[in-house]
């Protein structure tokens, strides 16, 4: 303890010492003259002579001077002395030259600014771990089918794989749905989480107040219970505590408020988003919960044992699942368990992207490296002359490589700093122009990590620059230099410079073809045929007033008859439809059906799939669908008629080849009787713009809402989708036909409107992303690799003034020297693009096999590699215009006289 | 002079100290003139090397000082020890023993045979 304290005590003193300065000097000089005194003093006493006697004392002291220059060195802190001069000395080297480091620490700031904030967003969403207790033991649940990887679950094997795993700590599952709520002023639609009840205690949330579900609160038949958001309690409650307690009136049900969740609460896995409501999973209105056939859209979560690896948890769900299919052959044959790593789960879709982008952003920083590189290799000519009297002065290498290491750094820091600042702005851009769907983007924010992350960086890129004009100082000559007299030709310097601007070219290339290909494949998506009219249709939801929930099925039909009359006259309305299973870009629903020339199937996997839609005759004419053979469904297609469908091309194509559908029957899973097929419409873009052509399943199949067996109408009064086509803008629509549904019943609520041209704008949201940031970063290395070759060519003509003007003077035409120097120019900006062509199609190779981030275009896609070499040409070559014309100008005379 | 050893690295500082408990309020030159004799003049002391020895000891709070008189009279800077610099000597004293003898049993003829 003492030792280490005396230590401590010794550096503070020396850290003191160092600013301390001249009077501890004077005292010692005194003491070591009374030193010398005192010496010589006794040296006479032994009878030496005064000479001998000050001779003696002095070597014995070995030296006054140098004495007082070890004294001096304990005194403070000799290597802090050192750092303090070089920084002093960098200081004023930099304010020197102000314009070189304005550029210098803007540039960095740009591209150090740029690597953080996005860093901070692939730290917030791949790096960080989750934010709930052991992370790493969670898992999302799904059903595997031959059909779907991950698949919905059904409730009844939900409560099987609940009991038979032993690998689980808690399993539980969650499934979204909306209800009406009343009582509490007009009515609302509100978005709620059917869940069971393990699902909170699994994720280690508490209630704010309150209680969560108790176990068996969540099975069928139930006392109706909730749990509202610490929001919904602020909002409806005033955050009262005594709303624990009171009931909620949710699609005319009444549900008794059992806690409240906390506002941080803001999960997002599977199709599970945080909300206002949660209702245990057995309060599901749906009569086809206890079916062990029907999945119903639920999916599940869970939490391994501790111990338990991934593996053996997925062998425990096997086993559990095959006993199963041996219990129920025809239900569960085929299904099995599956789990996915939660971290995994949320952001397998986003980290090709990211990654790409955290490499692009990288390039950004090296090319901002290699500007400033370039630029003080310029400037080390200038300063060849300093350091070669320096070092034969006796400046040690490394004395002068620390100095020069001392001044980038000082560079690279503050570049790093005013970075930072950057980045706080740009993550919030960035969290701006983001696909909604990112996960944890609440999650982003600036961390130790990120902070570290840019310290790292800024040293690294500090390092970098720095190094490079080093090496490059210490290979040349001493005395070369010295003779040479500054004005230093030096070839091989030029010819490192030239590397550097064609390196920038190169990867300046690589980033401008990446940018390149996402505008082509965003280009090829706007070609996407939608196979319907976007243009004008407006989507939202209705809800039917409580009352109307099991009114039977002719009740029922009437309101829809006259719901849709009212809609049809809303002002500006001119089409419109009840829309409820797919609804194209958003939702999907299937179908399973058999021919009629087949047997019926033995299981449903036996059967064929289709997209079901459910629609109204109008559905045709809102969503602009081409009819291409015999009708689409008439309002004469209703409970009396025989039942009709109507299906697309594709469905066509794949299941009657090139017969006539039309008059062909098909029998639906659901119906005993066979449905006609009465005409064949256009195929509609159902699973996004990028994604349809290539999903499996784009069979598609309409049939009429009013030929809805009465159990699913009575689930249509819950719930469901209208298309309308309205004239006006969507506000307006959406306005008018809110007016005109309050007007026929205030307890009935329209929400979520949504215009089809949002939603395919939605699909390639993550597209257009990561187009803007890279076409920016693109946009950035070429403004950076313009700079570099424009400074390269400008030092090109400063050396040539002399060769030039002698040219000159020896008849040389002057437009001949402007396309001398056009043509130094230009051979690095096309040897660099040759590289980065190179480079390139190596890279989006990768790229490309890995993320699905290029559509409808090749990797190595002509068009783009060719408009992309042609604009780094003419920026590449208008960066040498300006040199170029100053070479052109250069007065023969002028230079002749000052040779 | 050539058979003279050089002052061992680290040995300096507890030379000082041995030297400040003996001698009491001493200057430099009384220092090193002691150190010299003690060592019956087998040690060869760089003065120079006494001084920044010194200012680490007073830097590290060992040893304190202050202007006095020196016997003729001239004005000299004198040294003492202070408390923590008088436990510091025994550790170190008591290191030291310890590490010689050690030494000296690797050193003396075996006695275990």
């Amino acid at each position: 303890m003492r030792p280490l304290r005396a230590k401590l005590r010794a550096l503070w003193l020396r850290l003191a010492g160092m600013f301390g300065g001249d009077r501890a000097r004077e005292e010692f000089a005194v003491e070591l003259e009374s030193h010398l005194q005192m010496h010589i003093e006794d040296n006479l006493r032994a009878g030496m002579t005064q000479e001998e006697a000050r001779r003696d004392a002095l070597i014995k002291l070995g030296g006054f001077e140098q004495a007082r220059q070890a004294y001096r060195e304990r005194e403070g802190l000799p290597w802090f002395e050192t750092l303090w001069q070089d920084l002093r000395f960098g200081l004023r080297m930099l304010a020197k030259s102000p314009g070189f480091t304005v550029v210098a620490i803007v540039t960095l700031a740009l591209g150090i600014g740029a690597n953080t904030a996005l860093f901070s967003v692939v730290n917030g969403v791949l790096l960080d771990p989750l934010p709930y207790p052991h992370p790493e033991e969670l898992v999302t649940v799904h059903a595997s089918k031959p059909n779907f990887d991950e698949g919905s679950i059904s409730y009844l094997n939900f409560r099987d794989w609940q009991r038979d795993n032993k690998t689980l700590t808690a399993l539980a599952v969650s499934r979204g749905t909306g209800y009406s709520l009343t009582g509490m002023g007009d009515a609302e639609e509100v978005r709620a989480e059917l869940v069971s009840s393990d699902f909170f205690p699994l994720l280690g949330v508490k209630p704010v107040i309150g209680r969560l579900f108790a176990s068996h609160e969540d099975e069928i038949g139930r006392e109706p219970l909730v749990l509202i958001s610490e929001g919904f309690w602020a909002r409806k409650f005033g955050s009262r505590p005594d709303a624990v307690g009171k009931v909620l009136t949710l699609d005319g049900r009444n549900y008794t408020i059992v806690g409240v969740l906390p506002g941080r609460f803001n999960l997002t896995i599977n199709n599970f988003r945080a909300c206002d409501l949660y209702v245990p999973i057995g309060q599901f209105q749906n009569p086809e919960l206890n079916n062990r056939f029907a999945p119903l859209g639920i999916h599940g979560i869970a939490r391994l044992k501790p111990g338990v690896t991934l593996a053996q948890a997925q062998d425990d769900m096997l086993r559990v699942s095959k006993r199963l299919e041996q219990v129920y052959p025809e239900a569960d044959q085929g299904i099995r368990a599956k789990l996915v790593p939660f971290q995994y789960a949320m952001v397998r879709d986003v980290r090709p992207l990211l990654c790409v982008l955290m490499g692009a952003v990288g390039f950004v920083l090296l090319i901002a490296c290699v500007n400033i590189a370039n630029l003080l290799l310029v400037r080390s000519n200038a300063r060849a002359q300093e350091f070669a009297v320096r070092s034969a002065l006796g400046a040690g290498r490394t004395r002068l490589l620390r100095q020069l290491l001392t001044e980038s750094l000082m560079l690279s820091l503050t570049g790093g700093l005013l970075g930072l600042l950057l980045a706080s702005l740009g993550t919030r851009v960035i969290l701006q122009l983001l696909p909604r769907q990112l996960p944890r983007a609440a999650e982003i924010h600036m961390s130790g990590m990120v902070l570290s992350f840019t310290l790292l960086v800024s040293l690294a890129a500090g390092t970098l620059f720095g190094l490079m004009p080093c090496l490059k100082i210490f290979r040349q000559n001493l005395q070369d230099t010295l003779k040479e007299g500054g004005r230093g030709a030096g070839g091989a310097r030029q010819r490192a410079q030239n590397w550097l601007v064609v390196f920038q070219m190169a990867t300046t290339l690589v980033l401008l073809v990446g940018a390149g290909l996402m505008i082509r494949s965003l280009e090829k998506l706007s070609e996407v045929d939608t196979g319907f009219r976007p243009r004008g249709v407006l989507t939202f939801g209705l809800e039917a007033s409580p009352a109307m929930i099991g009114a039977g099925p002719e009740a029922t039909r009437a309101y829809l008859r006259e719901a849709n009359a009212r809609i049809a006259a809303a002002p500006g309305v001119d089409a419109v439809s009840f829309s409820w299973a797919a609804l194209p870009m958003s939702s999907d629903d299937e179908e399973l059906f058999w021919l009629d020339c087949e047997p019926k199937p033995q299981s449903q996997n036996a059967m064929h799939w289709a997209i079901r839609y459910i629609v109204e005759p109008g559905y045709l004419k809102a969503m602009g669908i081409p009819l291409l053979k015999g009708r689409f469904l008439a309002s004469n297609d209703d409970e009396h008629a025989p039942r009709a469908v109507v299906v697309d091309d594709v469905f066509a194509r794949k299941f009657f080849g090139n017969d006539d559908p039309v008059g062909k029957r098909i029998h639906l899973e659901q119906f005993d009787e066979p449905a006609i097929v009465v005409g064949v419409v256009g195929h509609v873009n159902q699973w996004g713009l990028d994604n349809d052509a290539v999903n499996p399943l784009r069979a598609e199949v309409y049939q009429a809402m009013m030929q809805l067996p009465e159990q699913q109408l009575g689930l249509v009064m819950m719930g469901m989708d209208v298309v309308v086509h309205s004239s006006y803008n969507a506000d307006t629509a959406f306005q008018s036909i809110r007016n005109t549904v309050v007007q026929m019943n205030h307890e009935q609520v329209v929400y979520n409107p949504q215009t089809m041209e949002a939603l395919i704008a939605d699909s390639v949201a993550g597209r257009r992303f990561s187009m803007i940031l890279l076409a920016a970063f693109a946009g950035t290395a070429l403004l950076l690799a313009s700079i570099g070759m424009y400074g390269v060519v400008s030092y090109l003509v400063a050396q040539h003034t002399r060769e030039i003007g002698v040219r000159m003077a020896l008849g040389a035409d002057r437009k001949n020297v402007f396309r001398w120097v056009l043509t130094r120019g230009g051979r690095l900006a096309v040897s660099g693009a040759v590289i980065g062509i190179v480079a390139a199609l190596a890279l989006m190779q990768v790229i490309s096999s890995f993320s699905s981030l290029l559509y409808g275009v090749r990797a190595y896609d002509p068009w783009t590699l060719a408009a992309v070499i042609a604009l780094m040409m003419v920026v590449a070559l208008a960066a040498c215009y300006l040199p170029a014309r100053r070479a052109m100008r250069i007065d023969p005379m002028q230079v002749l006289r000052t040779e | 002079m050539g058979d003279k050893t050089d002052v061992w690295q680290g040995t300096l500082a507890l030379m000082v100290l041995k030297t400040l408990e003996t001698m009491g309020p001493i200057h430099g030159y009384g220092i090193a003139r002691r150190i010299e004799q003690t060592s019956g003049n087998l040690l060869s002391l760089n003065y120079g090397t006494l001084y920044p020895a010194l200012l680490k000891l007073e830097q590290e709070g060992y040893i304190a000082s202050e202007w006095g008189l020196s016997e003729n009279n001239r004005k000299a800077k004198f040294y003492k020890l202070t408390r923590t610099g008088r436990k510091q000597l025994e550790r170190e004293a008591r290191d030291w023993e310890q590490a010689t003898a050690i030494l000296a049993r690797f050193l003396s003829p075996a006695e275990e045979g």
